[in-house]
């Protein structure tokens, strides 16, 4: 059984390292848990080599549950994954060895120090780098490294995560989370991390639910919602299939149906107004030209095109489909937080 | 084909022995990290056979042997095998197996290269060790302590103590399937202790039981190891009886290794 599971060392080389491949391939991916709750419902993306790749959502979105199919800890109930040409879950052996893990939450036995756990997590990989260099490239001190886990804060431990998940020079690495408990200063030495695995060749699929973090790395970023994929692309293509808004207020007895009528129609809360519109700089133009020749003062003038953070909360803000499955699966809801800026 | 080449390359399909001993040592020498920084759990593991054997002197003093060619000494010595199977081990690696999985420790080995059964038999090796060595001391201990003749059959006490060990290591997964936490582990393996105890022929061989009474309890998952151990060591345990202790042994390896495998939770339920 397990032998069967044993691809040649030469086959995995050749079937892996094809130029131009995608480094994951997820095709109609599903997920239903034993109660019957559906997390994934149908998932499909591709992250090309060399690629880091943002799986975006709020609380059970199904961002976990979809990663740890590809991380090969679970079979999908349908659908089909690829991790460097193969199925991560049936052909493990293949698998394992080039890539690296990081869960959302540590799985260190408390007792252990950041040596000893990291020093059994090498004895498990082959290839393994030496442990001092790994823990001094995610910032873990010489002090720290007796310490037990149990001692560590919430940011050292996602370090000491990371650190494992470095230690077998992986292709492809899975991130959930990377960065939840670090200090704005951790934050950013693992982005600096992160870019650096990116200049030498490592895929990235990390799912976050800091906005910025998707926009500071992402090449490319899903944004799931009910266990679906609504919308993809690079950050800009995300963004500019929203429509840009111009807000102003108007001097007092003019209304709405006082701006030209090649406007588009504005929205009128409390005397300010807002425009909508995928043609920020053609419709903006009109309003200024209108605004300059009949004298108009626009107070409170702001244009701007639509930000990650609006695409995100419209999407959240969807009406919930999954009301009337109950609770959101418990495997993907542990340890998530709301959706914040950094 | 020449020699060198086959020796050098590896074939495909199979199984790298050498990662896979540098990987269970890896998760043995951790495993073994953490009963050294347990104290009372090491504490219960260690002592409790040793307690319970000195205990168990003067029930035997009581029992009526005559006919069963056992002694006092070949009662008590394999009984305290018992205990360290079922204290040492089974007891012991449950709870081991139901913190790691609690600790989401489990899960995260599995993202990794080690199979899955490699992750449990590596995090069960101190444990194993620390039972042989147990196991190593009572039959020696005993031995000279009470006067016994070296074991008859030493091939079957050999046979029903290591395949008793795999057994107890199986069912410490079995239990795991229903303990949600490491405090339930110690109300959670109480059941099969008791039973154990009562009728494996830890406290009372099986030989002084009434014989439907004996049949029956012939088939627990201990009792193949007491017999295969006790009536070894004095050699009256006759061909088809041998047979049949390793068939119960065996049958039971093979339940509990379907049943890991099918039910054993990596992670926990919430």
């Amino acid at each position: 059984m397990r032998a069967r599971d044993t691809t040649h060392p030469a086959e995995a080389g050749r079937r892996g390292r094809l130029t131009d491949m995608d480094a994951i391939e997820v095709d109609g991916l599903k997920r239903r848990y034993a109660k019957g709750f559906e997390a994934v419902r149908g998932v499909s993306f591709s992250v090309r080599e060399g690629e880091i790749f943002a799986l975006l959502g709020t609380n059970g979105a199904g961002k976990t549950s979809t990663v740890e199919l590809l991380e090969g800890l679970a079979r999908p109930s349908g659908g089909k994954v690829k991790v460097l040409g193969f199925d991560p879950y049936s052909e493990r052996t293949a698998v394992r060895p080039r890539t690296g893990v990081m869960l959302q939450e540590g799985g260190f036995p408390s007792e252990l120090t950041v040596t000893e756990t990291i020093r059994m997590w090498a004895g498990c990989t082959s290839d393994a780098r030496p442990i001092g260099e790994v823990l001094a490239q995610v910032g873990l001190s010489d002090r720290r490294a007796n310490v037990r886990v149990k001692q560590l804060s919430g940011g050292e431990r996602r370090r000491l995560d990371l650190a494992m998940a470095l230690v077998g020079h992986p292709e492809v690495l899975f991130l959930d989370e990377p960065t939840t408990g670090m200090d704005p200063e951790g934050r950013r030495d693992t982005w600096e991390l992160v870019r650096e695995l990116r200049r030498a060749g490592t895929t990235v699929l990390l799912t976050t639910h800091y906005l910025e973090e998707a926009e500071e790395l992402a090449d490319r970023l899903a944004i799931m919602r009910s266990g679906r994929i609504v919308t993809t692309g690079t950050p800009e293509q995300v963004v500019a299939e929203r429509p840009s808004s111009i807000r102003f207020m108007l001097p007092d007895g003019l209304t709405a149906q006082h701006l030209p009528p090649t406007l588009p129609p504005a929205t009128v809360r409390e005397g300010r107004f807002e425009i909508r519109t995928p043609q920020l700089q053609a419709v903006l133009t009109d309003l200024l030209l209108w605004a300059r020749q009949t004298g108009v003062e626009l107070p409170g003038l702001h244009a701007r095109t639509a930000t990650l953070e609006e695409v995100f909360l419209e999407i959240a803000q969807l009406p919930d489909e999954n009301d009337e499955d109950g609770q959101a699966p418990d495997a993907a809801k542990s340890g998530e937080k709301e959706v914040e800026r950094v | 084909m020449s020699t060198t080449d086959a020796a050098t390359v590896k074939a495909p399909g199979r199984v790298d022995t050498s990662a896979m001993g540098r990987r269970l040592r890896a998760l043995g020498r951790a495993e073994l990290t953490l009963l050294f920084r347990n104290k009372a759990m090491l504490f219960v593991a260690l002592a409790t056979p040793i307690l319970l054997t000195v205990l168990m002197r003067q029930t035997i003093s009581g029992m009526n042997l005559e006919g069963t060619g056992l002694s006092m000494g070949t009662v008590l010595i394999p009984g305290s095998i018992g205990y360290v199977l079922v204290f040492a081990v089974y007891a012991n690696l449950t709870g081991i197996y139901v913190t790691r999985r609690e600790e989401l420790v489990l899960k995260r080995l599995r993202t990794g290269e080690a199979s899955d059964g490699e992750i449990l038999a590596g995090s069960a090796l101190p444990s194993l060790v620390l039972a042989l060595g147990q196991c190593v001391l009572l039959l020696g201990g005993g031995a000279v302590l009470l006067d016994l003749a070296p074991p008859e059959r030493p091939e079957l006490v050999a046979a029903g103590l290591l395949l008793g060990l795999v057994l107890m290591v199986l069912l410490a997964g079995v239990s795991a399937v229903f303990t949600r936490s490491t405090e339930a582990s110690q109300i959670t393996t109480f059941p099969f202790m008791a039973v154990s105890f009562v009728g494996s022929g830890i406290v009372v061989p099986l030989d002084v039981m009434p014989d439907a009474l004996a049949t029956v309890c012939s088939l627990l998952p201990v009792s193949p190891t007491m017999e295969l151990v006790r009536n070894g060591w004095v050699g009256t345990l006759s061909g088809a009886d041998t047979v049949k202790a390793l068939g119960v042994l065996v049958v039971w390896i093979i339940l509990g290794t379907l049943a890991v495998r099918r039910w054993f939770p990596w992670e926990p339920r919430r």
